[in-house]
């Protein structure tokens, strides 16, 4: 893959990210989703690396040191395993790595679609929210103001009780 | 140096404040001129114009300087901090990338040494502002409803935010507590306003606005101060201000984009560089004749930070809301704003009910909160998030403590050699059981929302650290930095103008009264120039 010289990941870091994104968010037939290891969705999580990979090389490496540089030759269950015990204690370098793959993968157009969202940028068309129901303001406009008045409240006693 | 043409006033910072007083000021004629670090931000540089518009609050619109690391921006070291410091350098500042929120301080907020013992009055109180108040709600554009029984009466010149689903959520929780709320204010224009765009909802509204519906000073400020003959310059950084043989403030020596020094020569100076900036800049200035740091007489320069704190409790109802779909503001609470000492704590808190969130960003929180698993079980547990969120902050006040402080870091610098600020900060034990006593009642009224997952975060991803308190107020010199409208104790022709010239914090956002403050200062600059430096 030519992200090696954009990214900075070198092609066995790239395989490497391939099947951890691959298990830590897998295609799903249920659901109708590609996995995170889907050839473009990779391709957009190799670009987004940007300013992040440091922390991303320091995830890949604890990853390849915990699963001794057998991690896809782990079971589903042990990479699973692993991949969540490594996210609960890793520090910033596992949230970065998270964070940079589901940034990639949450504005994939099947992804998108199969949420039922539209697969789009919010500029220039916008959503719509509606008004909701104003009707239960009515309750709040007849409490009296209960906002403190420096200027009548300073004539009586201080919220600790001296003059 | 290159040496510039002298001006009558320099201000420096074009965000929040400085905008304000740069148009206020502009009706004397004078020569003004503003010097920005950073650049102008255009709106079709703004992430919602791409498909990447969630990630990039994780970069290059990152709140936090260090995470966004833009070449205009200085390093921070908050290492020493459980909060971290939010800005952005560009013009406009920390308007740019801020929620909108809009709420005022109370009055009560400004005589909490007499309503409540604690730390001091300020100089000045909520009537003196609350005609600055009202004239920046025009200039900004607010939109809100009058008639809140919770805060003073004020008058929003556009209606408010829809409620939404959300929203109407959590009324019906509020009104089955019988506890206040009400839509907030926010600057987020609901109808076509002054050349501005009504909102279209694009999202969280924090890393700018594409449609402009969201005021910042780039647009509202600054088009209007320019036009009236304010002499704007960005990439200009500024490293110290100088002073001249009678203690008097001289100019200031900056960068430029190219890495040239200048000297720019002022009769009036005025700081509005953010309350980490303005210290930053005081304590590099120190020289033979201020060692201790510039206007610092007092000690009180960088001391007294307040940030406040914001926990942020969230949880998760079975009905499909419209979070990640419109602006995160929806309604606040003063329920328990003021004080109430059987609470056993005292001063109060605002609630803040918030707006879900994005698909990434919905992903990107949930699995750090550790709710949203990895694997094959992923999908079916995100579907029960995406689109059903609900989160209220409890925005506490943060009383000033003086070991809460900016100075100079030692060892760190930005690109031109100047000083990084350093932060020094711990939460008090009476905003740790005013956070607590707000996140039990969050905690409440999302469950009385029929909430499950419900969670909090004391200090949160991204959390605001608001930038109060670091050249404070006052009528003791002994006691303060700046009196009673802005100016040096120290040093006559030097003004201040931004959050660090707060006293106390109160328990709401800042920037509708930094810059009721700003006008409230230029105004007094106004009535005084005849005798302005006496």
């Amino acid at each position: 893959m030519g992200n090696a010289v954009e990214t900075g990941l070198s092609a066995a870091e790239i395989r490497n990210l391939r099947d951890i994104a691959g298990t830590m968010i897998p295609e799903s037939a249920t659901f109708g989703v590609p996995g995170a290891d889907d050839p473009a969705i990779l391709d957009d999580i190799v670009k987004s690396v940007g300013r992040d990979l440091p922390l991303v090389r320091e995830a890949l490496a604890a990853i390849a040191a915990r699963s001794a540089g057998a991690f896809a030759g782990l079971d589903r269950d042990g990479r699973e395993a692993l991949i969540n015990d490594y996210y609960a204690s890793g520090g910033a370098a596992a949230v970065t790595l998270g964070r940079v793959i589901v940034g990639a993968y949450y504005r994939d157009d099947r992804v998108l679609l199969a949420l039922g969202l539209e697969a789009r940028a919010p500029f220039p068309k916008g959503y719509t929210l509606e008004q909701g129901d104003w009707s239960l303001l009515d309750a709040v406009r007849k409490r009296a103001p209960f906002w403190r008045d420096d200027r009548t409240t300073l004539a009586g006693e201080r919220s600790d009780g001296r003059q | 140096m290159a040496g510039n043409e002298r001006v009558d006033v320099l201000i420096i910072g074009s965000g929040a404040s400085g905008a304000a007083m740069a148009w206020s000021l502009a009706e004397t004629k004078m020569r003004i001129l503003c010097l920005e670090q950073g650049d102008w931000v255009r709106s079709t540089d703004l992430p919602s114009n791409g498909r990447d518009w969630e990630s990039r609050r994780y970069t290059d619109f990152d709140i936090s300087p260090n995470r966004r690391g833009r070449d205009t921006d200085y390093p921070v070291n908050d290492d020493n901090s459980l909060m971290k410091i939010a800005n952005f350098n560009g013009v406009g500042g920390g308007t740019v990338i801020y929620t909108a929120h809009w709420p005022r301080m109370h009055p009560s907020d400004f005589k909490v040494k007499s309503l409540d013992g604690v730390a001091d009055d300020w100089p000045v109180d909520y009537w003196a502002l609350e005609r600055f108040y009202d004239e920046n709600d025009r200039m900004m554009g607010v939109s809100g409803l009058a008639g809140d029984p919770g805060v003073p009466p004020r008058h929003p010149p556009m209606p408010p935010i829809p409620l939404g689903r959300t929203g109407t959520h959590y009324a019906r929780a509020m009104n089955r507590l019988g506890w206040h709320w009400w839509p907030s204010d926010t600057t987020i224009a609901t109808t076509d306003y002054d050349g501005r765009a009504a909102c279209i909802n694009l999202g969280h509204c924090t890393p700018g606005c594409a449609q402009g519906a969201k005021a910042s000073t780039d647009i509202t400020y600054w088009p209007l101060a320019i036009r009236a003959g304010v002499e704007l310059r960005t990439r200009c950084r500024v490293r110290e201000i100088t002073t001249d043989e009678h203690g008097m403030a001289a100019g200031a020596i900056y960068y430029d984009a190219d890495g040239r020094e200048h000297f720019q020569p002022a009769e009036v100076v005025i700081l509005a560089c953010n309350g980490v900036g303005t210290p930053r800049l005081l304590l590099a200035s120190a020289s033979a004749r201020f060692p201790n740091g510039l206007a610092n007489s007092s000690g009180l320069v960088g001391k007294n930070l307040m940030l406040h704190p914001w926990p942020i409790v969230s949880g998760y109802v079975e009905e499909a809301l419209d979070g990640g779909r419109a602006p995160i503001n929806s309604m606040w609470s003063k329920q328990f704003y003021e004080t109430d000492l059987s609470r056993g704590f005292v001063r109060g808190y605002t609630l803040q009910f918030g707006r879900g969130t994005g698909p990434a960003n919905e992903a990107i929180t949930s699995a750090a909160a550790g709710r949203l698993p990895w694997g094959r079980d992923h999908h079916r547990v995100y579907r029960e998030l995406l689109g059903h969120r609900v989160g209220i902050g409890v925005a506490c006040e943060d009383l000033p403590e003086e070991h809460n402080r900016v100075s100079l870091d030692p060892v760190l610098k930005d690109s031109n050699g100047i000083p990084a600020p350093r932060i020094d900060y711990t939460i008090s034990e009476n905003t740790r059981r005013m956070m607590e006593h707000g996140i039990a009642r969050a905690e409440e009224i999302l469950t009385e929302a029929g909430a499950t997952r419900v969670q909090a975060s004391r200090t949160v991803l991204n959390s605001p650290g608001h930038l109060l308190g670091t050249a404070r107020m006052g009528n003791d010199p002994e006691r303060s930095v700046v009196n009673g409208w802005g100016r040096c104790h120290d040093v006559k022709n030097l003004f201040i103008v931004d959050g660090s010239i707060w006293v106390t914090s109160g328990g709401v956002n800042p920037t509708s009264t930094i810059q009721a403050l700003a006008l409230y200062i230029a105004d007094q600059m106004k009535q005084r120039l005849a005798t302005l430096f006496d």
